[in-house]
């Protein structure tokens, strides 16, 4: 399925992904009582956080992402990504870490996990980081891009 | 045995959510740039990627608030804060600016170790780095307390 007017979108390829990080999202609630945030999940596995969330449970979860990953990248056409150049990234990441630990969450704990709670503050974060994201893009690609 | 219940469900999470950050084509930096393009070439997948995990884990908290305890653990551990301030704000624009940048977040950018593990390193190693330099700042709570 394609729309007319966004040709390159690929609407079923995204709804089955997301309805697959919704269950995993909802396995970590139900089976483990927590928010799936990754980027919480990441701070409290490295020690940058604490949290009475297990060790083996942050592991657990940060190695299930890449396998899960490669688990599709090896059973479908999948191809290789484009990044931006590493100066770029490193000043991305940068401000990505510390955003993340400031504003208590990111894509996934903010804007799936508490979106679908109803939570206001994630509602807000989810709304603030979306609207931050399309000005940052507007702004780089009218001064030549990243690359 | 309690090894296990620590770690299956969570590491079960988080290779599904790997798959279906790969499937649905988050793991490319372009599409998600493409996403927060509005004013160009508008790429409207991750609307789709959302709106499907948002619709299944809203059945999730319905079976969660009719639950006493997670199926695998003691109790559930949920965030409660229900106040706005400025760190929420100002933090989400800081994440927006370098998701925007670079067109990764904390999620497929873990993925990512699988798929790119070299491009995406220096990502990595920075958003480590970042959260690190946040801990440098006094705590929230004593500020408002009076306490610094």
């Amino acid at each position: 399925m394609t729309f007319a007017a966004f040709p390159y979108a690929q609407p079923l390829e995204g709804l089955a992904g997301g309805i697959l990080i919704g269950l995993a999202a909802a396995m970590m609630l139900l089976g483990a009582g927590r928010i799936a945030g990754v980027s919480g999940i990441t701070a409290r596995a490295t020690g940058l956080n604490r949290g009475d969330m297990a060790m083996t449970s942050a592991w657990g979860f940060l190695v299930g992402l890449p396998l899960g990953a490669m688990a599709i990248a090896v059973t479908t056409d999948w191809k290789a990504a484009e990044f931006a150049p590493w100066p770029v990234l490193v000043v991305a990441g940068l401000i990505v870490g510390f955003g993340t630990r400031m504003g208590s969450g990111c894509t996934s704990g903010h804007g799936v996990c508490g979106v679908s709670r109803l939570s206001q503050r994630s509602m807000l974060a989810t709304a603030t980081f979306i609207a931050a994201g399309i000005v940052t893009v507007a702004l780089v690609n009218l001064f030549g891009g990243t690359s | 045995m309690n090894l296990i219940r620590k770690l299956l469900p969570p590491l079960a999470s988080g290779a599904l959510f790997g798959a279906g950050l790969t499937i649905s084509g988050m793991t490319d930096p372009v599409r998600v740039r493409g996403f927060l393009d509005v004013f160009g070439r508008w790429d409207p997948t991750l609307v789709f990627v959302m709106g499907g995990a948002v619709m299944v884990m809203a059945i999730a908290w319905r079976i969660q608030a009719r639950m006493k305890t997670p199926m695998f653990g003691e109790k559930f551990s949920l965030p409660d804060r229900r106040d706005f301030d400025g760190r929420l704000i100002a933090g989400s624009a800081l994440f927006g600016i370098g998701w925007g940048i670079a067109g990764l977040c904390p999620g497929p950018a873990v993925a990512s170790l699988a798929l790119s593990p070299l491009s995406v390193l220096p990502f990595l190693v920075a958003m480590l780095a970042g959260m690190a330099v946040h801990n440098l700042l006094p705590e929230p709570g004593l500020r408002r307390q009076g306490a610094l």
